[in-house]
């Protein structure tokens, strides 16, 4: 049986892995729907096609990482999911839609379609602003006031405009001509909005947290933390000045600019936030160490973890290799 | 009034019902899938195919139901019932966990490459591909099933100040009731998705369909539930044994048996009335039920008096599981007719098929009635014997839980109408295309 710290930090880790390869992979399924055209059908079923083979397996992530709370940190996961519940049935019913109606609108090709293509796509924005508004709840512990639920509000609004961001930067990707014009547009758009929303975040933290405020204050600690708004800002800078002399990329090499740098800001504004919070898993109230479950129990899922995550990481990196290059129709084989 | 304890159960039974339904097609019908692309990789003949892709449609959308109900049934873990994390997570956790690691992903990232995947992989990786994803079915019902199964039969724990903690996770796995749930379970699978194909192929007949698919996805269909249908009988009965052994006053309920008594009878029908502890309009076969029970024509069995306040509500069980038996008896000899007609006449007559159409989801009522004989005969506990459910319950306020149930009750009797008219809608679609619209696709073959 290994020691508790360890496990901590282990199941933390992995856990934060999850969070994060979470928010980038659905993150550009997720503002894929956010995104998708209603007037334009072909455009929509590209757009569509691009995230088919992935989103399934991209949600997964967020079973693992919920599944992780509650095997790891088990005191932890019921205080968030009480705290959240209502926002959590929001973003669960936005999931539901999304999730079906992307294979309703498949296989129903008559009257209905236009009610699946609706569905997906406020099922996307709902499942996104939900989650933008669990983590404003997050960043304000759980705090039952105005402020609090403003700052969620805001914080959701954030989070629609970063999954909009990289879904846009994942189509320039995965398209060409008249879409990927589209997207090079939305992806400028969203790429402002999502750095207003970094700043403010930025700012409000420290603000209302004495404890992230401690650590930004602190000189040591800011040493590490400082640079990283910094960096997300020059990478806006580059993004935007990238987008600005976008020609047509057939290239998919060429292409694929826009969602590295999209991504790097998803893992940098990621680990201010880890950095900001660590050790705590519920802000000012339980550390990784406090809520941790029963070692020996977490050490039999060790075995398993070590074993299985690589291979996932392995299948996952093959599937995306097997549709590497631009999306074609929509097929069902 | 309505209290967050009752709501939570009424809005957990609906998510847990609604979720069944899917894996239930899924798990078999990811098999009969393996089944479709090995004979086409065995003979090369088109019709293994164009089977295949007909019904590849179909799981990728039942999937998909499965996929988004079972998120919500991970949430519900912590949103209403936080004392079952907190209680029993040490022994939950991992195994629930496991299925995430073993299953999910596996499951998740293959079906894109068996859906999406044929023209861009070789025919040897996508046939690989299929059968991932079957395995990775399986693998979910085996995680899932050792859990349930430990909650009705618990061992390998100690317990520590309430709290549950692993002492032989080998025991705890293979627990006593684990293998006969398993098996029910992957039997049931298999029967409803034999019924469902054997059903949609019946309606395209019907419809006039002359091509040879439906023909041949009709047979197998049938003689694999010609096949499972009686020995799901067979398994069944050894489940109902287990049960006895480790849960008498469930198997009392399911019996409905007050007292104790030697040479029980066996009820065809009866209606319990709990209130006076006593059955109305018995309708009865003596010593029957001792019989099946404990192999003696007066051996005794326990009545659920013996378990006052300790033993789950009568009614629902002990109708639940007439209509499980009775539907599962009528199924046996539907499949077993179906198929020898089929072997006489290579056609079946009108009247057959339309049956057929009306059994088509049939293994979804026996499926969901057996759940609640299982699940609802464990009441009033969620772990037998040990926790009652009551002492789970989480605090959110109880309009929060009523939202979230009318929420997901409008939306599951949607998608649910939704589901059963796109098979039919897709089984009509079928019928019109031509045959020679569903050659092969060679590899590297672009689509306009």
């Amino acid at each position: 049986m290994l020691s508790s710290e360890f496990l901590a930090v282990f199941y933390g880790a992995l856990m934060a892995l999850a969070i994060i390869v979470y928010a980038v992979l659905d993150g550009y399924d997720l503002g894929v729907g956010i995104l998708l055209p209603f007037k334009n059908k072909q455009q929509a079923d590209t757009m569509i096609s691009s995230i088919g083979p992935f989103w399934d397996a991209n949600e997964t992530w967020l079973v693992l990482a919920v599944g992780l709370a509650l095997i790891a940190f088990p005191l932890a996961h019921s205080v968030i999911l009480q705290a959240l519940y209502l926002p959590v049935a929001l973003m669960l019913l936005g999931l539901i839609l999304r999730g079906v109606a992307f294979d309703f609108r498949a296989k129903a090709k008559t009257k209905y379609q236009d009610t699946w293509d609706f569905s997906f796509k406020i099922g996307s924005i709902l499942t996104a602003f939900s989650q933008g508004f669990m983590l404003g709840l997050y960043v304000m512990s759980f705090e039952k006031s105005v402020e609090s639920y403003g700052f969620a509000i805001l914080s959701g609004f954030g989070v629609v405009a970063a999954y909009a961001l990289i879904g846009s930067a994942w189509l320039i990707m995965k398209t060409t001509g008249q879409l990927q014009r589209k997207a090079v547009n939305w992806c400028k758009k969203t790429n402002i909005i999502a750095a207003c929303g970094v700043i403010a975040v930025s700012a409000v933290n420290p603000l209302i947290n004495d404890f992230v405020a401690a650590k930004w204050f602190d000189l040591n600690e800011s040493l590490i933390l400082l640079p990283i708004p910094v960096l997300c800002m020059i990478l806006f800078v580059i993004q935007n000045t990238l987008l600005s002399s976008f020609d047509d990329a057939e290239d998919i090499l060429k292409s694929w600019r826009p969602f590295a740098i999209a991504t790097s800001i998803f893992l940098l504004c990621f680990s201010g936030l880890l950095h900001s919070f660590y050790p705590y898993v519920v802000p000012n109230q339980l550390t990784i160490y406090e809520s941790l479950a029963d070692p020996s129990a977490l050490t039999f899922m060790l075995y398993g973890v070590i074993v299985v995550v690589p291979a996932i990481i392995g299948y996952t990196l093959f599937s995306y290799r097997v549709f590497w290059g631009k999306t074609q129709a929509l097929s069902y084989y | 009034m309505l209290d967050t304890l009752l709501l939570s159960r009424i809005q957990f039974a609906t998510n847990i019902s609604f979720h069944i339904l899917f894996p239930t097609i899924s798990i078999a019908l990811a098999w009969f899938l393996v089944f479709f692309k090995v004979r086409y990789v065995q003979t090369k003949q088109p019709v293994w195919l164009r089977a295949y892709r007909f019904w590849v449609k179909i799981f990728a959308l039942t999937f998909a139901l499965g996929v988004v109900s079972g998120i919500t049934m991970s949430f519900q873990f912590g949103t209403n019932w936080p004392g079952f994390m907190e209680r029993i997570g040490n022994i939950a956790g991992p195994l629930l966990g496991y299925e995430v690691l073993t299953a999910f992903f596996m499951e998740a990232t293959f079906l894109g490459i068996m859906l999406f995947g044929m023209k861009r992989v070789s025919p040897a990786v996508h046939t690989f591909s299929t059968v991932v994803v079957a395995i990775g079915t399986t693998i979910s019902a085996f995680w899932i099933l050792s859990l349930n199964s430990w909650m009705q039969t618990p061992v390998g724990y100690e317990i520590i100040d309430g709290v549950f903690y692993p002492k032989d996770w080998f025991a705890i796995i293979f627990n006593p009731s684990f293998g006969y749930r398993l098996s029910h379970m992957l039997l049931a699978s298999g029967i409803t998705a034999s019924f469902l194909i054997a059903g949609i192929s019946a309606y395209r007949l019907l419809k006039n369909d002359h091509k040879h698919a439906p023909k041949l996805t009709l047979k197998v269909a049938l003689t694999v539930a010609m096949v499972l249908t009686p020995l799901q009988a067979f398994v069944g009965d050894l489940h109902g044994l287990n049960t006895f052994e480790h849960q008498p006053q469930k198997v009392a309920a399911m019996e409905g048996v007050w007292e104790t008594e030697k040479g029980a009878p066996l009820l065809l029908f009866a209606v319990p009335d709990e209130a006076n502890r006593k059955n109305h309009f018995e309708l009865a076969i003596p010593n029957l039920a001792s019989l099946i029970l404990t192999h003696e024509l007066d051996g005794e069995i326990k009545g659920l008096n013996e378990f006052k306040n300790a033993h789950p509500p009568v009614k629902p069980v002990f109708y639940g599981f007439r209509v499980m038996v009775g539907l599962g008896l009528f199924m046996i000899f539907v499949a077993a007719l179906a198929r020898v007609t089929l072997w006489k006449h290579k056609v079946l007559p009108v009247w057959q098929l339309k049956l057929l159409v009306v059994m088509t989801f049939s293994g979804w009522i026996a499926t969901l009635a057996g759940w609640y004989v299982t699940e609802i005969g464990r009441q009033p506990y969620m772990v037998q014997g040990l926790v009652r459910i009551d002492e789970l319950v989480t605090q959110v306020p109880s309009e929060h839980v009523l939202y979230t149930l009318i929420g997901y009750i409008s939306v599951y009797a949607i998608l649910l109408a939704a589901y059963i008219k796109t098979l039919f809608y897709t089984a009509d679609k079928a019928v019109e295309v031509e045959e020679y619209e569903l050659n092969p696709p060679m590899r590297g073959e672009q689509y306009a």
